[in-house]
């Protein structure tokens, strides 16, 4: 290909990527390009102010994308992504920060910071790329590989029961709640555009096919053939009772978008907790940046 | 060098009186004082005790070794602390609740009911501070003064009257107590002396 | 490195009588520390409650995280997010921060992490000082590093080098330790906070260049990078990875060779300016008590009175432990018979303190395993041997 033919391919969200780090390491068939794809669109169809929006990823696949998006961006520790997310927000509430990273990396090695984050309602966006595998040291066995599953740890198959993650958010406080797969493309863009525009914690899982490992352990195709299962094998339930969403092995899987109210952010709550209890004395937090000047 | 345990049972205010004695000593009495607590795992009741060593040079060795002042409000804090009384030492009790045996030594005994006292004034959890007042006065060690100008901070603002009361309270039966003692002393010197032409 | 004035709203001016838990709450107030995220643990959780005690009248952010791993992340993160952060803990969740300590020294981020110590191994004596962890404020987490390790021996000394911890790791980007343990942590004594015009700062070595020609590792004169924050539209890249001055991730030994020289480097060459000591009579003494923390005022008592028999004793303190005195100790080793380095642990600086004796001076240990500090009988005794 001609350096001109290629310039006419441009991506249509190479502002927001750093080219200059493409290509990528995604396998051919992998969904998370797909929903980096969803992320870039919804952040521009928002009218936040760029600068303003931080990415944060922990450890695994998923957890590049902070590698690739061009947007201050943080390529953290294995499970400490919500935790390092936490720490950011807070210390410059102007930001809208997104925790972007997978299954084993949020809800495995770091779901004690993801649960309690929801508590919390800390204000943050976390998009959870549920590929039901750690794909990245070679498709082990996860929190989220659905029963009978092959996993190159659970050679003869999942006994193992896996997390519902639109369950455990719920229970945990999470404000916002929406699962889809991969190739729900405009879908994922807008709940991603919802969380972005909403305040409190918004926890998005997307099923994504992880081609290299978890589809060929399980003799399920190629990615394309995959993505298309999932999206056909999906029913949308809006609003669904979140204990019913469980996903098992090649089985339906639901999605919608299951939780969406309002609850005070971890921010409001201590704002409006001091200022009752402490009046003038409090020195309210959070409006003004004095840092830099 | 002096040396002193402040000891009781948790939830008597034993660690303020570490506080409150150190915080005058350091701040207004121009002393170095160190004070250590002992912690247990326990926060209420069992033995409790804070030690606070006092020099006019900085304090090198942060705990007590030998207490030259032993102050016990509980009797199970007595019959843990009393044996590293220095032979010469001053033991202070609330004598509503520790039977002391029969004294060791030289060490010099001074008793007051500071819970009863308390309870007199309204309030029992002041126990601790009629229990400073009367330690000032028999000791000698801290002025009144200082102690008085460590109490906001270290006792809650609204309660800083009763405490202060609760410190006179103690401080006057310290004074009247010593005064009674050099009265005895006096009285038993001067029977000494007569024993003595006696012979 | 620009200096300045701390703010006064987090300088409690005055004359307090103190324990060192809390005089590192308000040494980290005053430093202009407004971030604070921990995880409660005896002996040092007394410096997480005054910190939320007194963060809501100053402005800044306490909390209370689910775990040690998570308050170390929360520290990097607000770094990043433009505040001077610290925590505080002790063995236990020291162990758990290891990991992201690394995180901290590749991110090249200022954060101050207070560890109040205590006995161990593993939950050892959670109600007793020790010393046991010092080693690991040096090595414990995985790859190579270069950090900075202060010892105060009382809590006026908690509460000033906390306030030289921040701007060491502010002037270093790295993350800097105040190494104390339970005996001082409890301690009352006089604290003194002088006013805010008296107390100097160092500010974030903030980047002011052209954002176009940002680069967040590329080293500037000084050996140390510019700084920028999360928001001001820069849109840079950090990771844990190895990076270049991109901050992009590049996975050969070139890279390695380079990253790793620099986070070390920039700590090694500049050893002679971050290190404090204090001395007395090292000059003319045949022996030196080499210590640290709590356990050097403990030997204080045992030098005083080898002194008084006569004996020419001197007293190395080491108040910034890491990085670690070697030029000192190689200078006085040919001219002293013997190091005593007493420590209340079974053994840690005192294999630093032979390795720089080198063969030259002897170096008697005095190992203390933990639970309380030295009878300084047991230092003056080594002492008497040391001149035998």
């Amino acid at each position: 290909m001609k350096a001109e033919d290629r310039l006419e391919e441009r991506n249509p969200i190479e502002d927001l990527l750093r080219m200059d780090r493409i290509p990528h390491i995604w396998c051919p068939g992998c969904g998370i390009g797909t929903v980096v794809t969803s992320f870039a669109e919804a952040l521009k169809k928002t009218d936040l102010d760029l600068d303003k929006v931080a990415v944060v990823s922990g450890i695994g696949c998923t957890g590049r994308v902070a590698g690739y998006i061009k947007l201050d961006s943080f390529h953290t520790t294995h499970g400490r992504a919500v935790a390092f997310a936490t720490g950011l927000k807070l210390a410059n509430p102007e930001l809208k920060v997104v925790v972007f990273s997978g299954d084993g990396d949020l809800a495995g090695i770091g779901g004690n910071h993801l649960i309690h984050a929801a508590r919390r309602n800390m204000d943050l966006v976390v998009i959870c790329v549920n590929n039901f595998n750690y794909a990245m040291t070679g498709g082990q066995v996860a929190a989220t590989t659905p029963l009978e599953a092959n996993a190159s740890t659970a050679p003869y198959g999942n006994f193992e029961f896996p997390f519902n993650l639109p369950f455990l958010m719920e229970a945990a406080g999470a404000t916002y709640v929406a699962r889809w797969t991969a190739l729900h493309l405009r879908r994922v863009t807008m709940s991603i555009m919802e969380a972005l525009q909403r305040k409190g914690f918004s926890f998005i899982e997307v099923i994504t096919p992880c081609v290299t490992l978890y589809a060929r352990r399980n003799r399920l195709g190629d990615g394309l053939n995959l993505l298309r299962y999932y999206y056909d094998n999906s029913e949308i339930q809006h609003g669904a009772d979140t204990r019913q969403l469980d996903i098992s092995f090649q089985g339906k899987i639901i999605v919608g978008k299951f939780v969406d109210k309002d609850k005070p952010t971890f921010l409001d709550a201590m704002n409006q907790h001091f200022t009752r209890v402490l009046g003038d004395d409090y020195q309210l937090y959070g409006r003004i940046n004095h840092d830099r000047d | 060098m002096t040396e002193i345990r402040f000891s009781g049972f948790g939830g008597q205010g034993i660690i303020r009186c570490g506080l409150i004695t150190g915080k005058a000593l350091a701040l207004y009495d121009n002393k170095h004082a160190t004070m250590n607590q002992s912690f247990g795992p326990e926060a209420r009741g069992s033995a409790c005790s804070s030690q606070l060593v006092v020099s006019d040079d900085r304090v090198l060795y942060p705990y007590i070794t030998q207490p030259e002042i032993l102050v016990a409000m509980s009797q199970e804090a007595y019959d843990k602390y009393e044996p590293e009384l220095r032979e010469d030492g001053i033991l202070i009790i609330d004598k509503d609740l520790v039977k002391p045996r029969p004294p060791r030594g030289k060490i010099k005994l001074f008793a007051i009911p500071a819970t009863r006292f308390a309870e007199e004034l309204g309030n029992r959890i002041i126990a601790n501070l009629v229990m400073l007042g009367f330690f000032t006065a028999v000791t000698k060690i801290v002025t009144p003064d200082s102690m008085k100008k460590a109490l906001p901070g270290l006792v809650p603002d609204r309660f800083l009257e009763l405490n202060l009361k609760a410190f006179d309270r103690g401080y006057e039966y310290g004074l009247q107590v010593l005064a009674e003692k050099e009265k005895g002393q006096t009285k038993g010197k001067a029977s000494a002396k007569k024993s003595k032409a006696k012979k | 490195m620009k200096k300045v004035k701390a703010d006064p709203k987090g300088v409690l001016t005055g004359v307090h009588y103190l324990d060192g838990d809390y005089a590192i709450a308000e040494g980290a107030l005053a430093a202009g520390c407004r971030f604070f995220a921990g995880y409660p643990i005896t002996p040092s959780t007394e410096t997480a409650e005054r910190f939320a005690a007194r963060i809501p009248k100053v402005g800044g952010v306490f909390i209370q995280m689910e775990d040690e791993l998570g308050s170390i992340a929360a520290l990097i993160g607000a770094a990043w997010g433009g505040k001077k952060a610290m925590t505080v803990t002790s063995g236990p969740g020291f162990s758990l921060m290891q990991e992201n300590i690394g995180l901290a020294c590749m991110m090249e981020t200022p954060l101050v992490i207070a560890n109040v110590q205590r006995g161990g191994p593993s939950t050892g004596l959670p109600t007793l000082a020790g010393q046991q962890d010092i080693m690991q404020a040096r090595w414990g987490s995985h790859g190579d590093y270069e950090v900075i390790a202060l010892a105060p021996d009382s809590p006026q000394e908690c509460f000033d080098l906390t306030i030289e911890a921040f701007n060491l790791a502010e002037t270093y980007r790295v993350p800097t330790f105040i190494m104390t343990d339970e005996c001082v942590g409890h301690m009352h004594e006089k604290v003194v906070i002088p006013p805010a015009e008296e107390i100097e700062v160092v500010e974030r070595k903030w980047y002011t260049g052209p954002k176009d020609k940002y680069l967040p590792y590329k080293l500037d004169k000084d050996g140390i990078p510019f700084m920028v924050k999360a928001g001001d539209g820069y849109r840079f890249h950090t990771t844990g990875l190895t990076h270049d001055e991109r901050g992009y991730p590049v996975i050969n030994a070139e890279c390695q060779d380079w990253c790793v020289r620099h986070l070390c480097d920039k700590i090694r060459k500049n050893a002679d300016k971050i290190i404090i000591l204090e001395e007395d009579e090292t000059d003319t003494a045949e022996v030196i008590v080499l210590s640290y923390g709590i356990t050097s005022r403990v030997a204080t008592r045992a030098v005083q009175k080898a002194r008084d028999e006569g004996i020419k004793v001197g007293t190395l303190r080491l108040i910034t432990v890491w990085p670690f005195a070697e030029k000192r100790i190689r200078e006085l080793a040919p001219k002293v018979a013997a190091f005593v380095v007493p420590e209340i642990n079974y053994g840690q600086i005192v294999f630093e303190v032979e390795r720089c004796a080198a063969g030259q001076a002897k170096v008697i240990h005095v190992p203390h395993c933990g639970g309380w500090v030295h009878n300084p009988e047991d230092i003056y005794k080594a002492i008497k041997e040391a001149v035998k």
